[in-house]
């Protein structure tokens, strides 16, 4: 069993002795707020009238928890806690750098928002069988996903996330939601397994699961380890979590089911976690291996994106075209990953950023459309332009931003995508961008002109008065749209997280150094 | 110089601050809101034409700010000859839609929106002509395609209306990435992000490999915005906008950004031997084109729609001519264009407005009615016409002079502008005359004199084309000399005067008019004839563009239908076919794979245990019903649990014992409350299928095990795990340890995960009957 050394161990081979700054603590905040959080709720749940507060509370702390970590991470460099103070590699670090801090405080922003949109979306059952549950567990997942350090650890975050939004979308156990969360179970389960397979085969070849110490380990390997399969397994598992083609099905198949808001979250925050283990794994794991990938992924992207905006285009349900624009923009993300230049990283993180605003919002003014006009399908909704010209406003500015036409927050990722495949000469994968970008114009474009600019045939008799949407509603949309407006114009600060993003994981050095001083394992 | 860039910028903006305020004044003020609107272009007006004597004088003027300085965008812009004279023609024709948008939607419920639209759109298209900046030029460049969407579609209860919005976006659309492609492989080519720069670079562009790239990817978003042919179709459906949008965007401003690109790139693309054919091709297709097309309408607005799409052709024919003369006469002609085509329109719909049609065939006698809208039709169709003393003279004469060269193909460019041009005298004075002259007809409204603001714009352009060439020298020191001399890049002195000087041009011109008077008589039998034609070829870019449309979104469905096609034994068929493909691919290409392991030496009893696992495992492939499959899963589990026992790892064993248990236990309670059929009825192909895929699959991930085995096993956390489990972490079992302390982390993720399982069961048994805002009215939890 245990080992026979001295009774007096040397506490500083071991441990981190040193104490952790207080400031440095921000670095669990984002996962320690919403599982308390989440946990008090469980705890109350009967008492479905506080839920709403409660939920404000914790994620406006939430919110500014990511803020002052990105803020910090910013002005000090990356921020590293290991877990029960082993030295790393040996406990589970958690480290924050910009690319996980800045994407956990897009994701705070958007969860922000999606809380206040909930509102009006969850009824009281919703309430009490967890929906503020599972939204603070999944928010707990996703920021673990994008803070931890260990790869085995970012598993366990990947399960979190995967079984707490399992919840969100089975909420409600109305039959086409079932239908698409078993879908959406199974083949992520596969994807998940296939990731922990990975994990293990990668431990088995390298001893390690910090990222850092891996960092370096696969760098050193000479020919021995099998480095071209364990990429190849984690592209494969992460492009499937992040609906890439042609391993995307469950995401058409169960985006459009459950309620909007949950739709609207998962939009937002649950392919870009997939994008990020790409981007954390590949780029800074795999670095000579991505690049003999790079044709792969490139091909994959272009697939992605063309065959994702035509299967929004074949639709006239607008939830789930909407759905096809989510994974059309996976491709985009993945242009800039197959590119791995830093250019093209900075353009697929930019693209995540924007992606995360944007599509929750779409997805919140399909709500609120669906709300108003009393349909989602094309074929009968229409007359909102008359009806709700702010709305029209909203609806322009968003789809503007998503088909990548200025001046909104899509148009720099996509135009520096375009510019970073020119760069290497890859014109096809540039023209597959632009043409996606055509698509997707023709396809809002439709959705606006048919939703917005027609007007019912005759007045509808059996319009159900709704709710009359009140600026409450409005808030969170416009909230996020503010946010793609804002980005559009001064994409300067955004930019700035995206760039130095990219170059954490590009050039690692810093990264490593923070966790590992001496540069290597004990 | 810190105030005038600032006040620059300030101009840049002032139309979208205008937009943003337009809807509230209007409400406060209604169409007499056009006044004080109208003073936002009047003030950028004044702005730009300080910088004229300057200009003139040879130095261009740039400013501008960093933007995204990383990347090198910059909002900057440059003046010189080209872009001024575009600033102020968008500007000064600004001033005047305003105010006549004021008079021509009065009382529309929607005109306070409608104000906003087209500031917004004068302010991109400002923007656009004055920006320096690749980037900056291409925000602004779509901004116009977006607010031309918008206003197209202002009427947007009509199924057309939102057809040609929709049409504009997507052709406009379709040019504006090809452009940005443009932009970005010359920025790749030459380094410089910036038009001023881009100016200096000589030959680089034209030496280079992409030389090509660029100039059809460039050309692609010229020909779209300037509707080319056979990408014109949009331009005239675009008609369905209000008649202001109409004159201003569709005849006046936006459509000529297309020949502003080329014009601009001239100095850096043209002068090739690809320049000077391709754009002289499609300049007279689209100019022979569009005027035959002119003649067969009745409409007003059309008839003028088709004009301007001829006059586009003929302004890129003459850009691409490669001579000085023929650059001279574009710009003469260009700017000639926007004051009577924007003049024309103004009055085609006025007519429209007064009379309650614009058939030409309904409307006569109007000259009474409203003599002011009938001289500035005159003076507009004079100038249209080529005749002196009208600027339109003097465009004619200068390209005239330009080509007459004696080559084959000068005299083939040479007839077709001699033609285009006759064709365009003759819609240029149908649209004047007609509706006014002969004895009047009776109308839908009673026709009288439209009020001041809907009169002052026609007047004051036609008046603008009079003056201009009388006082031609001052025009041409301010206006065509600079621009002319910017668009070849090297100074061009413009000289034409109204006063006819004996000569070749001149000839032409008069054989032009005479062309035209005899099309003019018989211009009923050319609307004939061209409709026999087009009834005889019965297929148009514009049905084609449906025909495309209607394809493409059958293609989409086709592919959606067969990618997602919503069943589950494809989904995972595909996948797990994908992830033998991933495993094993890299495997083989790399060299990854496992080298041939030596034959195992085993005792019996672990020969005998593998036995029953494989046994096990035959018995599921086998098995006729599920039950027995299950329980044959169980076997081989056990086997397996067995196996982790003789390794020396009996937690893990004893976890495995429980999971089978557990598993086999469950599935088969599952199974009496399912009711599936007993066995499986795949047909053979699938099951075919479905044995390679997972026998691959299988294969893939027993050969990476097997790699992973014979490289040496890095130690260094196992032995750190075993120093110090139970000298630090005071834990004798490492495996406890492990969970509880150096990875406790882990574990409170998947205590996490087992919670939320719960919950997630919990909700999908117990809520059953789903309805909104009800209360939960079931039982408790």
């Amino acid at each position: 069993m245990a080992g026979a050394a001295s009774p007096h161990a040397d506490l500083a081979s071991a441990m981190v002795l040193q104490p952790v700054a207080a400031a440095d603590w921000l670095v669990v905040a984002p996962v320690v707020i919403p599982i308390v959080f989440g946990a008090a709720l469980l705890m109350f749940r009967k008492e479905t009238q506080q839920h709403m507060v409660v939920s404000i509370i914790a994620f406006a702390l939430l919110l500014l928890a990511d803020a002052a970590l990105l803020w910090r991470v910013i002005e000090h460099g990356p921020i590293v806690m290991t877990m029960g103070r082993w030295l790393p590699p040996f406990g589970i670090t958690f480290q924050a750098d910009v690319l996980g801090a800045g994407l956990a405080t897009v994701a705070g922003l958007v969860a922000f928002a999606a809380v206040l949109f909930s509102f009006r979306d969850i009824d009281t059952t919703g309430r009490r069988y967890g929906f503020y549950t599972f939204f603070l567990l999944m928010m707990a997942g996703v920021h673990g996903a994008f803070l931890t350090g260990d790869i085995f650890n970012l598993y366990v975050w990947f399960e979190v996330l995967l079984i707490s939004s399992f919840g969100l979308l089975v909420l409600g156990s109305e039959h086409e939601q079932i239908d698409g969360a078993v879908k959406y179970a199974f083949l992520n389960l596969v994807a998940t397994t296939l990731f922990l397979i990975a994990v293990g085969l990668l431990y088995g070849a390298f001893g390690t699961l910090n990222m850092a110490d891996l960092a370096g380990k696969i760098a050193a390997a000479k020919g021995q380890a099998p480095v071209m399969t364990l990429a190849t397994l984690f592209l494969f598992a992460f492009a499937m979590k992040a609906a890439a083609f042609p391993v995307n099905f469950w995401l058409p198949a169960s985006y459009h089911t459950p309620r909007i808001i949950v739709s609207a979250l998962f939009a937002g925050l649950l392919t870009k976690v997939g994008i990020y283990a790409l981007l954390r794994v590949l780029v800074m794991l795999f670095p000579v291996e991505r690049d003999m990938l790079a044709i792969v992924i490139a091909w994959v992207a272009a697939f992605t994106m063309v065959l994702g905006i035509l299967g929004a285009l074949a639709q006239s349900d607008i939830r789930r075209a909407v759905g096809f624009v989510v994974v059309s923009g996976i491709g985009v993300m993945l242009a800039g990953l197959a590119l791995g230049s830093e250019l093209g990283l900075t353009a697929a993180i930019l693209y995540a950023l924007h992606s995360m605003i944007a599509m929750t919002a779409v997805y919140m003014l399909v709500g609120l459309m669906a709300e108003a006009g009393g349909s989602v399908s094309l074929h009968s909704l229409a007359g909102l332009y008359r009806a709700h010209p702010f709305m029209a406003a909203l609806a322009l500015v968003l789809f503007f931003a998503v088909a990548g036409l200025p001046p909104f927050s899509g148009v720099w990722p996509k135009v520096f995508v375009v510019k970073a495949s020119l760069d290497v000469g890859a014109w096809w994968l540039a023209f597959a961008v632009l043409l996606t970008g055509l698509l997707t114009t023709i396809t809002l474009g439709r959705v606006f002109a048919l939703a917005f600019w027609r007007n019912h045939a005759e007045e509808p008799a059996t319009m159900v008065p709704g709710d009359p949407i009140t600026w409450k509603t409005y808030a969170p949309v416009v909230l996020l749209t503010a946010a793609v407006v804002f980005i559009g114009f001064y994409p300067q600060p955004v930019l700035d997280v995206a760039h130095a993003a990219a170059r954490t994981i590009l050039f690692s050095s810093g990264y490593v150094n923070a966790v590992l001083p001496a540069g290597g394992g004990a | 110089m810190a105030s005038a860039p600032s006040l620059t910028f300030l101009v840049l903006l002032l139309p979208f601050l205008a937009a943003a305020i337009a809807p509230l004044l209007t409400r406060a003020l209604r169409h007499n809101a056009a006044w004080l609107l109208a003073l936002v272009p009047l003030f950028n007006l004044v702005h730009f034409a300080g910088f004229l004597p300057e200009i003139a004088a040879g130095s261009p003027v740039t400013g501008g700010y960093a933007w995204v300085p990383e990347v090198n965008v910059n909002f900057s812009w440059y003046l010189d000859g080209l872009s001024l004279t575009f600033a102020l023609l968008v500007t000064g024709i600004g001033a005047l839609i305003v105010l006549y948008s004021g008079g021509y939607l009065k009382g529309h419920e929607d005109q306070g929106r409608f104000f906003s639209f087209i500031l917004m759109f004068m302010g991109a298209m400002q923007g656009l002509v004055v920006a320096d900046n690749f980037l900056t030029l291409f925000v602004f460049w779509e901004l116009t395609s977006i607010t031309s969407f918008l206003l197209i579609g202002f009427d947007h209860s009509r199924a057309a209306s939102r057809r040609a919005a929709i049409q504009a976006l997507v052709v406009t659309g379709l040019g504006g990435l090809s452009l940005l492609a443009g932009l970005l492989v010359i920025w790749n080519v030459t380094g410089v992000s910036e038009l001023s720069l881009l100016l200096a670079t000589g030959d680089t562009m034209r030496e280079s490999p992409f030389y090509l790239a660029a100039f059809l990817l460039i050309l692609g978003g010229a020909f779209t915005k300037s509707a080319q042919f056979p990408l014109h179709f949009w331009l005239p459906n675009a008609m369905e906008a209000p008649t202001p949008v109409s004159a201003y965007l569709h005849s006046a401003t936006m459509v000529k950004a297309g020949v502003y690109l080329l014009m601009r790139l001239n100095p850096v693309l043209g002068e090739t031997a690809l320049w000077e054919t391709v754009l002289p091709i499609f300049g007279g297709t689209t100019l022979i084109v569009g005027t035959l097309l002119a003649t067969r309408q009745t409409d007003l607005k059309l008839m003028l729609a088709y004009t301007t799409v001829a006059s586009l052709g003929l302004l890129v024919m003459l850009t691409g001519f490669g001579n000085e003369g023929a650059i001279a006469g574009a710009v003469l002609y260009l700017i000639a264009h926007s004051m009577f085509k924007g003049g024309l329109f103004m009055v085609a719909g006025l007519v429209d407005h007064e009379s309650g049609t614009r058939d030409i065939t309904r409307l006569g006698g109007l000259r009474k009615a409203m003599p002011v809208t009938f001289a500035a039709a005159v003076l507009a169709a004079f100038s249209m016409g080529g005749l002196p003393p009208f600027f339109g003279f003097l465009a004619k004469e200068e390209m005239y002079y330009a080509m007459v060269q004696g080559d084959a193909w000068s005299i083939a460019v040479l007839a077709t502008a001699v033609i285009g041009n006759g064709l365009m005298f003759v819609i240029g004075f149908a649209v004047a005359l007609k509706p006014f002259l002969g004895e009047p007809v009776e109308t839908p409204k009673h026709a009288h004199e439209g009020p001041v603001l809907l009169w002052l714009g026609p007047a004051t352009l036609g008046l603008c084309g009079l003056l201009a060439a009388l006082f031609s020298a001052t025009s041409h020191a301010y206006f065509s000399g600079p621009m002319a001399s910017a668009v070849a890049g090297t100074p061009v002195p413009v000289e034409i005067t109204v006063v006819p000087h004996p000569g070749a041009a001149l000839y032409l011109s008069l054989f032009t008019i005479a062309l035209g008077i005899l099309f003019y008589w018989n211009l009923e039998r050319i609307r004939g004839m061209m409709t026999a034609l087009l009834n005889a070829i019965g297929w148009g870019p514009d049905k084609g563009f449906d025909q495309v449309m209607r394809g493409l979104v059958r293609l989409a469905g086709l592919f959606t239908r067969v990618i997602h096609n919503g069943k589950m034994e494809v989904y995972m068929t595909v996948t797990f076919a994908g992830i033998a493909l991933a495993l094993i691919l890299p495997m083989w290409l790399f060299g990854e794979g496992p080298a041939m392991p030596a034959f195992p030496q085993l005792p019996f009893y672990e020969w005998t245990i593998l036995a029953i696992a494989v046994i096990g495992i035959a018995a599921v492939i086998i098995a006729k019903n599920r039950l027995t499959a299950i329980v044959s899963l169980g076997i081989q589990g056990f086997a397996v649990a067995v196996i982790f026992m003789l390794l020396g790892a009996p937690d893990l064993s004893f976890t495995q014992f429980m999971v089978e248990t557990l598993s086999v236990v469950i599935l088969a309670l599952v199974m009496t409350r399912l009711r599936l059929s007993p066995a499986d009825h795949r047909p053979t192909g699938e099951k075919l299928m479905d044995m390679t895929v997972a026998g691959l699959a299988g294969i893939g991930f027993g050969l990476a095990l097997l790699k992973i085995t014979q490289i040496p096993f890095d130690n260094s956390l196992t032995d750190f795990f075993n120093a110090n489990s139970r000298v630090i972490a005071h834990g004798r079992n490492i495996v406890n340890v492990i969970i509880v302390d150096f990875r406790g982390l882990d574990t409170l993720g998947e205590i996490s995960v087992v919670m939320i399982t719960g919950l997630a069961i919990l909700a999908l048994i117990r809520i059953r009957k789903p309805r909104r805002g009800a209360a939960a009215g079931t039982g408790e939890g």
